[in-house]
């Protein structure tokens, strides 16, 4: 028996051609340029506001150096948001249920906050690895433990962004499967897993969302030690 | 520009038509400003101009990804 359950995480093909690129690219069309009138329209109000309540949610803790790296966290943040969400449309695909895109996105970041760190100012870098007041016998384990934490983030970042939306499809997926396979049988049945599928549904767009906003700011967080 | 021409017409007209890569993309430019200047760029757009653009992307990715679903047509367990 042929499960299909995982068919929707393929990579769209159309007759051969990839059209991974055309479903990365696809939000930049519901994000306009804003013009340079002093009223634009309801799609520009709204998007310039959400643009700046990120920008300004994720950058006030940050020094001024840090300011810097407000352009490429708030595009991120920005296009993580909207791919989430467009992947909870029916028959639409997601991008980042793909590792590899979730590991090319969460691995250079990373890499690029603890460089920016062991560059300018070294030792306070390398300091971060032992924490205040640990008694003397427990340095090297925990030397150890929190060279180890260091250098699995990269991979926590990635896979906490997959593993997050895959679980979320697949679970709409199979609730969905039983809700229209139980229908003939006991509808009544039918329905309350058809309530339960809503409930999830409302979950998802939320967890599309959080997901999005942990991804950034957990790579503010890192650049805020090493900046 | 293509409502006014005539069927008679059309083979010509399509022959006239710049195919070039810098025209195709040229062509999408334009009828994607058509598209966001009559439902988008408007002060008080509504809700229509995105779900226009939203559900057409939901048929799409149905066309695309036709050739896999079809094998879902008669099997018993999914």
């Amino acid at each position: 028996m042929n499960l299909s359950f995982f068919d929707q995480f393929m990579s769209p093909h159309l007759m051969g051609i990839p059209l991974t690129l055309l479903s990365l690219l696809l939000p930049t069309l519901l994000l306009p340029a804003p013009n340079n009138r002093w009223v634009t329209n309801r799609l520009s109000t709204l998007q310039l506001w959400l643009l700046n309540t990120i920008t300004k949610q994720l950058m006030t803790p940050l020094n001024k150096k840090a300011h810097k790296w407000a352009l490429i966290l708030t595009s991120l943040m920005t296009m993580l948001l909207a791919i989430n969400l467009l992947g909870l449309l029916p028959y639409t695909f997601t991008p980042t249920t793909q590792l590899s895109m979730n590991m090319a996105l969460a691995f250079p970041l990373w890499l690029a906050t603890l460089l920016t760190g062991l560059r300018n100012q070294p030792s306070i870098s390398i300091g971060h690895l032992l924490p205040e007041g640990t008694p003397t016998p427990l340095i090297p384990a925990l030397i150890l433990i929190e060279t180890t934490s260091l250098l699995i983030r990269p991979l926590a970042l990635g896979v906490r962004l997959t593993a997050n939306l895959t679980a979320g499809h697949l679970l709409i997926q199979l609730i969905s499967t039983a809700v229209m396979a139980l229908l003939p049988i006991m509808p009544v049945m039918s329905t309350l897993t058809a309530m339960i599928l809503f409930l999830l549904t409302i979950l998802e767009i939320a967890v599309a969302m959080i997901q999005a906003y942990v991804f950034v700011l957990l790579l503010t967080l890192y650049l805020q030690e090493n900046i | 520009m293509l409502l006014d021409v005539k069927l008679g017409q059309l083979p010509t007209w399509l022959a006239m038509r710049d195919f070039t890569p810098g025209g195709v993309v040229g062509a999408l430019r334009r009828g994607y400003d058509r598209y966001f200047n009559k439902y988008i760029n408007v002060k008080k757009g509504g809700l229509g101009g995105i779900s226009m653009l939203l559900a057409s992307y939901v048929v799409v990715s149905y066309i695309w990804s036709y050739s896999h679903l079809k094998h879902d047509r008669h099997r018993k367990y999914h």
